[in-house]
């Protein structure tokens, strides 16, 4: 019998690239690179086979520092590229990494229909409300009343929701999560690697420079436990410091309202399971906000659908194997032909 | 199954000519692309080299009568070459009031006029814009031979077997025209009854009654209905070279040229593109060879498009997308991406009459400068343009070849006209067209994503998979050889000459420009480029019968141009450029070479007449 010597294990540091990064001295970015990277070194995943994709920004200098295949792209055009990728060959497996300028503003429309086509990558998309690279101006996801270089007086149109716009788009995977969880983001991006179909990931990432602490309200540590709720498939909604607060619908309404296990006679049964597979279940956990609801984070939605590219080949090939590969000389003599 | 009835007139009772140009004229319902098409397909089986003109209206269902709602179908067909659709007509059919005051300008004198009477009732009379009906009263038509039939009349009684309601019954007029048009030209209609037995297949009732239709009104010529002058005419068979013919349209013969290409690059088809006039027949083709293995992805805009086809290039699939001048100008910022990372891509762009919206189904050739000069920055790229109907073929093989070998996106223009005109072509044998296989790198050795080669300075084509190769690309300049980002000035300098002198280096691997007709040296040379080939080439061969020294070139290559055409040029005594733009080729033949060129221009929306052309020759000549 021969002795197989077992392929070395790829550790995190396999995923990183001699280049240096050059993100701001404490911007989420790198907590977020940390994390794909281990995410791929737990998952073993062959960095050839992998292609990072991304459009302009600051997180789209992510395929830099990424020792796997990489295309760093144009504006918003990202997801378009991917699916040529996929469509050339759906072998590869495709990250797409961008912000929330450049997949919701320029390129919203890409994102959107990569979404309903269902085309099979992973969509990160990193989002600190603001657009970083161009110097601080307000984004789409922007709270109204965000003062920036452009909206000195304070912005007035109001924001888009990623996770609603994805699942809205027809999106068959919609997570959420943040640079600073380490432990959770791991998790979360494993689960949008092993969907098959457009997995999409909504990262709240901060922006030291142009808007610190955005997020803190819900990401503080001092607040975390009471203004996030970290969804699990099958379990109860439960959150809060003292795991005693939960989701459950209202009476007659197409609402969800927090209550208190332990108050107004409510019991831990009263409370909402979570199902990952119940789109208007998901919609409503995505719309919750703060501080009358805790952020809804982990995968909100997931059921699989075929992918686009899948489906492609497939037809190409069941057109191939029903009329025969195809015979050039008999296509230029297809139709009416005469001899001279 | 129904049969041709009437007997052919004997040849020997037809007035001979060369050649003929016939325009079915109507409203978008009354079927005239369908009857040019069974003309044309007749005319070719009779062995006449032919080209057409389809002219349609932009409106998918114009309001019935109207001037706006005017389709037609013009073919050229003689026993000579045939280089054009024709200048003017020798019978005109119209089958409304709107078809003939629109059309009937582009009769020659003594023309022969064929009208639907029935069809000119006072609500059709005023909706075309006529206060009186002109074939009773008024002398706008004394100038024409006009035949006044109630074809519609004559259509509903050959029909009436069949049991259709008068609707149904008079949507067979087009081919009761077409069998008139038939005995007046000495044409067998079998093909026809054919095809039309075939496409009603299902519905034999409806097949029978267009036969009988088709053969009433080739009744009508045979027995002598027709006024006694229009005795009918031959067309004998053209010298043509032997062998095994079809028809194509620019678009057919782009697809396949694609196609092949592909293949003798051994590379896959990645074909992306989003609708537009007149392009989208492109992807209508390609998307119905999937057999081929052809993958075909309608984008949701014009950018998608292009950025599907260059991922699909990155991946190792030849990415190909195609529009019309404004989604020509959303793609540029993608077309910007695959010059800067060195990516194979081709862009066909079947140009349309603008800016802006313009009018989306007339032609002209107006996009060069977007295609040579159109996008931010110094960003070169080969520019390629079809001639004719058939060209396409190698045209589109051309593209792939450079795009493949240089690395380089390359522009292959084309033009509405040639998308929808159809000409007789040669079915090229596959055997003499020699392979050029792309070689992806797979050697890890020294391997450097921006390292070049000698010869062409293009960069390796990696195809993501390949092991030990795992590279970064991107829009930010990059370091020469590494491909790393790199904001150093000299490199910026060095990578921008290397740009250039890649896309300049092509003018080494194409051909010498050759001369078409004429000598270097004559007293004028007319440089066309694109569909104007057909008219410029007729032109300059009349020009030359009557001894005028003229020469006739016709660019292929239109970026890099070819090496030896600045020499050319110098030769001649003067350089006439006719495009049908504001002047674009002949700014770019001024720029490039010094040369005293002038342009002779048109945008109407039409092809160059040869007479224009031959007009423009002698003015130059004779003064």
């Amino acid at each position: 019998m021969n002795v197989q010597t077992p392929p070395e294990k790829l550790t995190a540091k396999d995923f990183a690239t001699d280049q240096e990064v050059r993100w701001c001295p404490g911007c989420g970015d790198y907590a977020i690179l940390k994390a794909v990277q281990r995410t791929l070194a737990d998952m073993q995943v062959d960095p050839e086979q992998t292609v990072f994709v991304s459009g302009i920004g600051c997180a789209a200098r992510f395929p830099y520092y990424m020792e796997t295949y990489g295309f760093h792209t144009i504006h918003g055009r990202s997801p378009t590229i991917a699916t040529g990728v996929k469509l050339a060959n759906p072998e590869l497996d495709v990250w797409v990494v961008g912000g929330d300028g450049d997949m919701l503003s320029i390129g919203g429309n890409h994102t959107m229909h990569a979404l309903r086509r269902n085309v099979d990558m992973q969509i990160l998309l990193f989002n600190n409300e603001i657009y970083g690279l161009t110097k601080g101006q307000y984004s789409p996801t922007s709270q109204t009343g965000t003062r920036s270089p452009s909206t000195p007086y304070g912005s007035v149109d109001r924001p888009v929701s990623a996770a609603q716009f994805a699942l809205g788009a027809g999106g068959r995977f919609i997570a959420r999560s943040a640079d600073i969880l380490q432990k959770h983001l791991p998790v979360v991006l494993q689960r949008a690697y092993e969907n098959k179909g457009a997995s999409f990931v909504e990262i709240f990432q901060n922006c030291i420079v142009y808007n610190d602490a955005v997020f803190s309200h819900f990401t503080e540590k001092k607040v975390a436990s009471d203004m996030q709720i970290h969804v699990e498939h099958g379990k109860p909604l439960i959150f809060g410091a003292e795991s005693n607060k939960g989701l459950r619908m209202k009476k007659d309404l197409l609402e969800l309202e927090v209550v208190t296990i332990g108050e107004d006679g409510v019991t831990e049964g009263d409370i909402l399971l979570h199902d990952e597979t119940n789109r208007p279940a998901a919609m409503l956990l995505a719309s919750m906000q703060p501080p009358a609801f805790p952020v809804a984070l982990g995968v909100l939605y997931c059921d699989p659908a075929p992918t686009y590219d899948g489906a492609v080949h497939d037809q190409v090939n069941a057109i191939k194997g029903d009329k025969g590969e195809g015979d050039f000389d008999k296509l230029l003599r297809r139709g009416h032909t005469w001899e001279v | 199954m129904s049969e041709v009835t009437a007997l052919e007139r004997p040849e020997e009772n037809r007035d001979e000519v060369e050649s003929a140009v016939v325009r079915f004229a109507g409203d978008s319902g009354d079927g005239m692309q369908l009857t040019g098409t069974q003309f044309t397909l007749t005319a070719a089986l009779a062995g006449n080299d032919l080209a057409t003109f389809p002219d349609f209206p932009a409106e998918i269902r114009a309001p019935a009568g109207t001037t706006f709602g005017v389709s037609a179908f013009q073919i050229n067909f003689g026993a000579r070459k045939i280089m054009t659709s024709g200048d003017d007509l020798d019978v005109l059919v119209v089958m409304n009031p709107a078809a003939l005051i629109t059309n009937l300008s582009d009769v020659k004198l003594g023309g022969i006029v064929i009208a639907d009477t029935g069809a000119f009732s006072d609500r059709h009379l005023s909706k075309a814009g006529y206060t009186e009906n002109p074939l009773e009263t008024g002398d706008s038509l004394d100038k024409y031979r006009v035949i006044k039939i109630d074809m519609s009349r004559l259509t509903v009684e050959a029909v009436k077997e069949f049991g259709l309601s008068n609707k149904e019954a008079l949507r067979s007029k087009n081919m009761w025209a077409l069998g008139l048009i038939y005995w007046m030209y000495g044409r067998r209609r079998q093909a026809s009854v054919d095809w039309l037995n075939n496409k009603f297949a299902k519905n034999a009732d409806i097949a029978a009654a267009n036969i009988a239709a088709l053969n009433a009104g080739h009744a009508f010529g045979e027995t002598a209905e027709m006024p006694a002058e229009i005795g009918g005419y031959s067309i004998p068979p053209a010298q043509i070279e032997p062998g095994l013919y079809r028809t194509v349209t620019g678009t057919d013969s782009i697809a396949l040229g694609l196609l092949k290409g592909t293949q003798l690059a051994k590379v896959g088809l990645t074909f992306c593109s989003y609708p537009i006039t007149p392009a989208s027949a492109l992807l209508h083709q390609l998307a119905a060879m999937k057999e081929f293995g052809v993958i075909t992805f309608q984008a949701e805009d014009e950018i998608a498009a292009v950025g599907a086809a260059i991922g699909a290039s990155y991946a190792g699939s030849l990415g190909i997308t195609s529009s019309s001048g404004p989604g020509i100008a959303l793609k540029m910022e993608a077309i910007g991406l695959a010059i800067a990372t060195e990516l194979p891509l081709i862009i066909v762009n079947s140009q349309r009459a603008g800016p802006s919206t313009g009018l989306p189904t007339k032609t002209e050739q107006s996009d060069l400068y977007q295609a040579v000069f159109g996008r931010n920055a110094d960003a070169p790229m080969p520019v390629i343009s079809v001639s004719s109907s058939t060209d396409g073929f190698d045209v589109a093989i051309e593209a792939v070849r450079l795009a493949t070998k240089f690395m380089t996106p390359v522009m292959l223009l084309t033009d509405g006209y040639l998308a929808n005109a159809s000409e007789p072509w040669l079915i090229p044998d596959m055997s003499t067209y020699e392979p050029f296989e792309v070689e992806f790198r797979t050697d890890p050795e020294d391997f450097a994503p921006f390292a070049r080669d000698d010869d062409t300075l293009a960069r390796p084509w990696v195809k993501p998979g390949t092991p030990q190769l795992a590279h970064r690309i991107g829009g930010i300049e990059r370091a020469d050889g590494s491909g790393h980002i790199s904001y150093a000035p000299e490199n910026h300098q060095r990578m921008t000459d290397l740009r250039a002198a890649k896309i300049d280096g092509i003018a080494n691997d194409i051909p010498e420009q050759e001369i078409d007709q004429g000598d270097a040296g004559d007293d004028l040379v007319v440089v066309g480029w694109g569909s104007t080939y057909g008219p410029i080439n007729r032109a300059v061969s009349n020009m030359r019968l009557e001894g005028l020294k003229v020469a006739h070139i016709h660019l292929r290559y239109i970026w890099p141009l070819p090496r030896n055409l600045g020499d050319l040029l110098q030769g001649f005594g003067q350089v006439l450029v006719p495009e049908m733009n504001n002047g674009q080729l002949v700014t770019l033949l001024r720029a490039q070479y010094l040369v005293p060129a002038e342009g002779f221009n048109k945008v109407n929306g039409k092809p160059f007449l040869i007479n224009e052309l031959e007009g423009a020759i002698r003015g130059r000549l004779e003064n």
